[in-house]
């Protein structure tokens, strides 16, 4: 499963790509692929306020609608336009074209919240052992 | 918890192909491939095939007066090699199952019913079976395969020359890799398409024959849910249940009130007192989706109804939903809203079915 090193996640599945005060966000490979074909994104407005690990957005594949969370605080600047009209950008390009929102962070700290690219990777580690346990059980 | 799921004959060979295994009806089934838009694509444009094995089937030997009076749609008249479409009921009027019956002969037929429900159904026609008929559950001797979209025809007929003639909800039996088989002319995606009752031992020998035509996708329950709400066919569990009735489930045209079954007391005082609810199909004013579970407002607010099923169609490029609403709610705007108490979007009501271009009787 493809990981950025340099970008930061969240359990959730998010990323968020930091640079000097603004982070982009979007969702990982790991989630683009369980969620399926995304149909929808409930873009949020520009200049809307958001907390940390609040939710940010919703999206729908075609049999579910999903909650994605803020990997952190501060103000929306922007969102991708793009994916109004195609949504499936975020399954195609799930780490560059496919972001959603551009946030003006308002508090850095809240970065240690966040895991490492290398975190993330053994993250998912636990997570494909457990799922093996399940089916294995 | 631990249930042991059941597992088709097809199971190792659709896990190998990437399958994505859910739960469904106490099956253990793929609910996608490639992904529910290249399914779709698949079926609608080309050629794809359904692992539909977990579903029911029933033998019966007997006239048909021994189970006339326990499906609502006339048998009687049943050309032979032809199938028929309708429903089980209880004596409330509420819907046990949907099915179809074959007429493999003046006095034998196959019965196809759901997953879900085969013990509720086998326990139904074993109780009210008129004397001297044998009935027999074969549901787990036979597999199904489901070759479904405008190429099925060309494709199967590679293998099987003789379907080539087979006209809509017919079939006839066939010898397909070495077994003499059913195949009829049914199914449940809106697009030309065959059903194959295959032993099932020998199943996956036919799934990887025809697996072999790269033009043929395997397609999961995820796109048959998403080409059957297109199509407005219903759903046991969504638009029928114990609880609602043929008539507010839309399906008049399945039942014949001519001859006597289970359920037609209680159908004809739903007559004559009105049904309190009725169906409706609604499409999507966006690309957001109706779902399950969510609410069914008039324009105004009021909330008038409960979505039963709801999914993106890819084919509209639009949500669509189908619902249960108020008999007294009308409108000529035809609008209706959906929602929750996170969100409301607009929809509007259409005649059935929503997608309207399949090439299942082409």
């Amino acid at each position: 499963m493809e990981i950025i090193e340099h970008y930061l996640y969240t359990k959730e599945h998010e990323w968020i790509n930091i640079e000097e005060n603004v982070g982009t966000v979007g969702i990982t490979e790991y989630a683009q692929s369980s969620l399926g074909d995304i149909t929808f994104a409930d873009l949020p407005s520009v200049d809307k306020e958001v907390e940390q690990f609040e939710q940010l957005l919703s999206v729908e594949s075609v049999k579910a609608a999903s909650d994605i969370y803020a990997p952190i605080s501060g103000r929306i600047i922007e969102v991708n336009d793009e994916l109004t009209e195609d949504p499936g950008l975020i399954n195609k390009h799930s780490y560059d074209k496919g972001w959603i929102v551009k946030i003006e962070i308002s508090d850095m700290d809240e970065t240690s919240n966040l895991l490492t690219g290398d975190e993330y990777r053994s993250y998912l580690e636990t997570l494909e052992r457990d799922d093996h346990q399940e089916t294995e059980e | 918890m631990s249930v042991t799921l059941l597992r088709t004959p097809l199971f190792e060979e659709q896990m190998l192909l990437g399958g994505k295994m859910v739960p469904f009806a106490g099956w253990e089934m793929p609910v996608q491939f490639e992904g529910i838009i290249k399914e779709h694509a698949a079926n609608r444009q080309g050629c794809s095939l359904f692992d539909c094995s977990h579903m029911g089937e029933f033998l019966i030997d007997g006239p048909a007066s021994s189970f006339d009076h326990i499906v609502t749609q006339t048998i009687a008249d049943m050309p032979l090699k032809t199938c028929r479409y309708g429903m089980v009921l209880n004596d409330k009027g509420g819907v046990i199952d949907d099915l179809i019956v074959y007429r493999m002969a003046v006095e034998k037929w196959m019965i196809v019913v759901n997953a879900s429900n085969i013990d509720k159904d086998h326990e139904h026609f074993k109780r009210h079976l008129k004397p001297g008929a044998v009935f027999k559950d074969v549901s787990f001797e036979t597999a199904k395969l489901d070759i479904q979209g405008p190429l099925s025809r060309e494709i199967l007929a590679r293998l099987v020359p003789g379907i080539a003639k087979l006209e809509y909800y017919s079939f006839d039996t066939f010898d397909l890799l070495g077994e003499r088989v059913i195949i009829s002319r049914t199914g449940y995606t809106g697009e030309l398409g065959f059903e194959i009752y295959y032993p099932w031992d020998k199943a996956k020998v036919v799934w990887d024959v025809l697996l072999a035509d790269k033009r043929v996708r395997p397609t999961a329950l995820g796109v048959r849910d998403v080409l059957r709400i297109e199509m407005c066919y219903p759903l046991y569990g969504h638009e029928l249940t114990d609880e609602i009735s043929p008539w507010e489930a839309g399906l008049k045209k399945f039942v014949d009130l001519s001859k006597d079954f289970i359920g037609k007391e209680a159908l004809l005082e739903q007559e004559k007192a009105g049904i309190s609810c009725k169906i409706v199909h609604f499409a999507s004013l966006s690309r957001r989706s109706p779902r399950q579970g969510h609410f069914l407002f008039s324009e105004q607010g009021e909330k008038i109804g409960e979505v039963v099923s709801g999914t993106f169609s890819p084919a509209l490029g639009r949500g669509i939903g189908i619902g249960f609403i108020k008999k007294t709610f009308t409108n000529s705007s035809k609008v209706i809203i959906f929602g929750d108490d996170k969100f409301k979007e607009g929809s509007e009501i259409v005649a059935r079915p929503f997608y309207k271009e399949g090439s299942l009787k082409s």
